[in-house]
């Protein structure tokens, strides 16, 4: 019978069919992080249980961490705390952690595709509603909390309902200063945040396959802000390439044999979604979002919706709160709004690439007068790699603060945060309420536009640079 | 893991789309020890020098307490914390009531005792109308929401969760049942996918 990608890895990891759809599925890659990671270790061990395999779990600190150049485990005190349990509780279960300025400390979802940890086929999952990022390399991944990560550090398991399936076909040839990013943003705004709620995403299409991998990892890890708890892509050379060689990707005659297996995952071309849309990307500009849900988006050159144009009363309530704490205008072109901040990081946007798209426009020019501009590398390996092709050079001599590794103000959980009334440009991945600092107004965008927002001091069109 | 069958009282009308659970709990609040319940929802409850806003619904005091919350669309959408689980049992409540939840927001609710009921969103909002009209009850047992009218409306939840909530089933403590399957699960794996067991590196 004709299955989907999804299908296929789900029912390679069915231990027990649990009836109505559910399943004991085994996990085979389990991430820990400072802030969820020592709950769920000792919710465990408060129980006398021990960590069924330890070699298939991994744990770094990320969330709490200062992001403070030379900064060390106690810049931020309570951050420090959340790392020793972490550290302490890690080593004492024998599960790999990596440790600060050591290559592979980083956010989860940067530092698993860069080892090689996230591999196609594999069940991931991680105390975090981010984890949908590794399906970019054709994995079973998603977020749980803290008491299935308990569950899965006890059993090596999760119990599990079986998802829908949607399937989004990006296709066609994306235009100059578009990223995958704005495909993202653009069909969040298009579906609305609610519409991936109890479906598994299928990201397929001309576009996704012309896309490096690091684009699909955007693409995946906004998944969640479409409401899907899974998001996923089919793995290709460009997948096998880019994991070859890499810490943890098997290698020799076993990496070859694996690769054999991974050319199986991809869906039957009869194969049954439940929905299927296809986005013309050709139409899709630099898109920002205006409000505090990331459905409220609006491409570059447009202007801020009215509440009142909604035909449903929630939905007008929704909006104007929105305008309101945003402190925008409707009717006004969102172009040319001044801005305080700029934030260039997150597990969305954080990787080589995307520095890479940042430093281009950084390059030769200087972050605007009053502008605060953050560039918070992924990893400890992309931070290397950055200083080694000279990319923190550029930014600092364009005025740019070149940091260490984290969630940093993705999160604001580390002490760091945008202050309240200001106005950021963020490269990561929500503009909740509240989220990047208690009053901050936060507005999603690619690294190419945030960059070029730092330097005029107001969101900008990036074509027009 | 508390049980639930059963819950009588007011249920507090939040009719805004897309709650994320940032709103329902600030993440410093989880890592600073503070009073979840105390905490939920600030951002609405709280006015910037920290005194409740009269205009928040949450703060009319017939709602103080409430056990039962109608929400809007996509409730609890956002980050996996399951701290916005226990801020909102930290603040009375034990079932929401919504068209639609976040889906890592849902499968915590269950871990913890609290009960998520999807209903269309034209019966929430009917049912957000008579809010102010007295007590609602919510039996999981039979699937239905009373409503102060007397209307009776079902829902429906799957076999598995809704057993796991009435008896408070411990999951850990099922799974382990299964710990032969598990094994021998693995053994086979070791053989068909010897990759994702080298993780010696």
């Amino acid at each position: 019978m004709a299955r989907t990608l999804f299908e296929k890895i789900w029912d390679a990891h069915v231990i027990r069919d649990l009836g109505d759809g559910w399943a004991l599925l085994h996990i085979d890659r389990h991430l820990l992080h400072d802030l969820s990671g020592p709950p769920a270790l000792d919710e465990i061990a408060r129980r006398g249980l021990a960590v069924c395999n330890p070699g298939l779990v991994f744990a770094t600190p990320d969330h709490a961490v200062s992001s403070r150049p030379g900064r060390d485990a106690k810049s931020f005190e309570l951050g420090g705390y959340l790392y020793d349990m972490l550290k302490s509780r890690s080593q004492a279960a024998h599960i790999r952690f990596f440790d600060l300025g050591q290559e592979g400390q980083g956010i989860v979802h940067v530092m698993g595709p860069e080892l090689g940890l996230v591999l196609p086929g594999v069940t991931l999952i991680c105390g975090d509603s981010h984890t949908c990022t590794n399906g970019g390399l054709g994995a079973l991944a998603f977020g749980v909390g803290q008491s299935e990560s308990a569950h899965a550090l006890a059993t090596q398991t999760l119990r599990q309902k079986k998802p829908k399936l949607m399937r989004v076909r990006f296709e066609g040839a994306i235009g100059q200063g578009v990223t995958p990013k704005d495909l993202i943003l653009h069909l969040i705004g298009s579906l609305g945040a609610a519409a991936g709620s109890g479906y598994a995403i299928e990201y397929a299409g001309s576009a996704i396959r012309a896309m490096p991998v690091e684009g699909r990892l955007t693409i995946c890890n906004l998944s969640v802000e479409l409401g899907a708890k899974y998001g996923l892509v089919a793995p290709d050379e460009k997948t096998f390439a880019f994991l070859e060689g890499r810490r943890f990707t098997p290698q020799g005659a076993s990496f070859n044999e694996a690769v054999a297996s991974w050319r199986e995952l991809f869906s039957d071309d009869d194969a049954r979604f439940d929905r299927e849309e296809v986005i013309d990307v050709g139409s899709i500009s630099p898109t920002v979002t205006w409000g505090t849900s990331p459905e409220q988006v609006i491409p570059i050159d447009g202007v801020v919706p009215d509440p009142a144009a909604a035909s449903d009363p929630e939905e007008r309530k929704t909006r104007q709160a929105a305008l309101d704490y945003m402190g925008l205008e409707a009717g006004r072109p969102i172009a040319g709004t001044k801005i305080d901040w700029v934030f260039i990081g997150s597990c969305t946007n954080s990787r080589i690439t995307d520095l890479r798209e940042a430093a281009a426009l950084a390059r030769g020019h200087h972050v605007a007068r009053g502008v605060t501009a953050w560039v918070v590398p992924g990893s400890e390996t992309v931070k290397r790699q950055a200083e080694a092709e000279g990319l923190d050079h550029i930014f600092r001599s364009a005025g740019f603060e070149w940091r260490e590794p984290g969630c940093s103000l993705c999160v604001a959980a580390n002490g760091e945060s945008v202050p309240s009334g200001a106005r950021a440009v963020s490269t990561s991945n929500r503009n909740f309420v509240g989220r990047q600092g208690s009053g901050a107004r936060t507005h999603l965008a690619s690294p190419a536009m945030a960059a070029a927002a730092a330097i005029m001091g107001e969101l900008t069109d990036v074509r027009r640079i | 893991m508390q049980a639930f069958t059963s819950v009588s009282g007011a249920a507090a009308p939040l009719m805004l789309s897309n709650v994320d659970t940032d709103v329902i709990i600030r993440i410093e609040r989880l890592t600073s020890g503070a009073d979840l319940g105390h905490f939920a929802f600030e951002a609405l409850r709280y006015l910037p020098d920290g005194t409740p806003d009269p205009e928040c619904v949450l703060n009319e005091p017939r709602f103080s307490g409430a056990p039962i919350l109608l929400a809007g669309r996509n409730f609890g959408c956002g980050s996996s914390r399951e701290g916005a689980v226990t801020a909102l049992m930290g603040m009375g409540v034990r079932c929401v009531i919504a068209p639609g939840f976040g889906d890592i927001f849902f499968a915590n609710s269950f871990r913890n005792g609290l009960l998520p009921v999807v209903l269309a969103e034209e019966i929430v909002e009917r049912l957000a109308a008579q809010s102010r009209d007295g007590n609602f009850t919510v039996d999981l047992q039979s699937q239905t929401v009373e409503a102060p009218s007397g209307e009776q409306v079902a829902f429906s939840v799957d076999k598995l969760q809704r057993d796991g909530l009435l008896e408070g089933l411990d999951d850990i403590g099922l799974t382990l049942k299964s710990s032969a399957d598990i094994h021998a699960w693995q053994m086979a794996d070791r053989v068909h996918r010897p990759w994702v067991w080298q993780t010696e590196r």
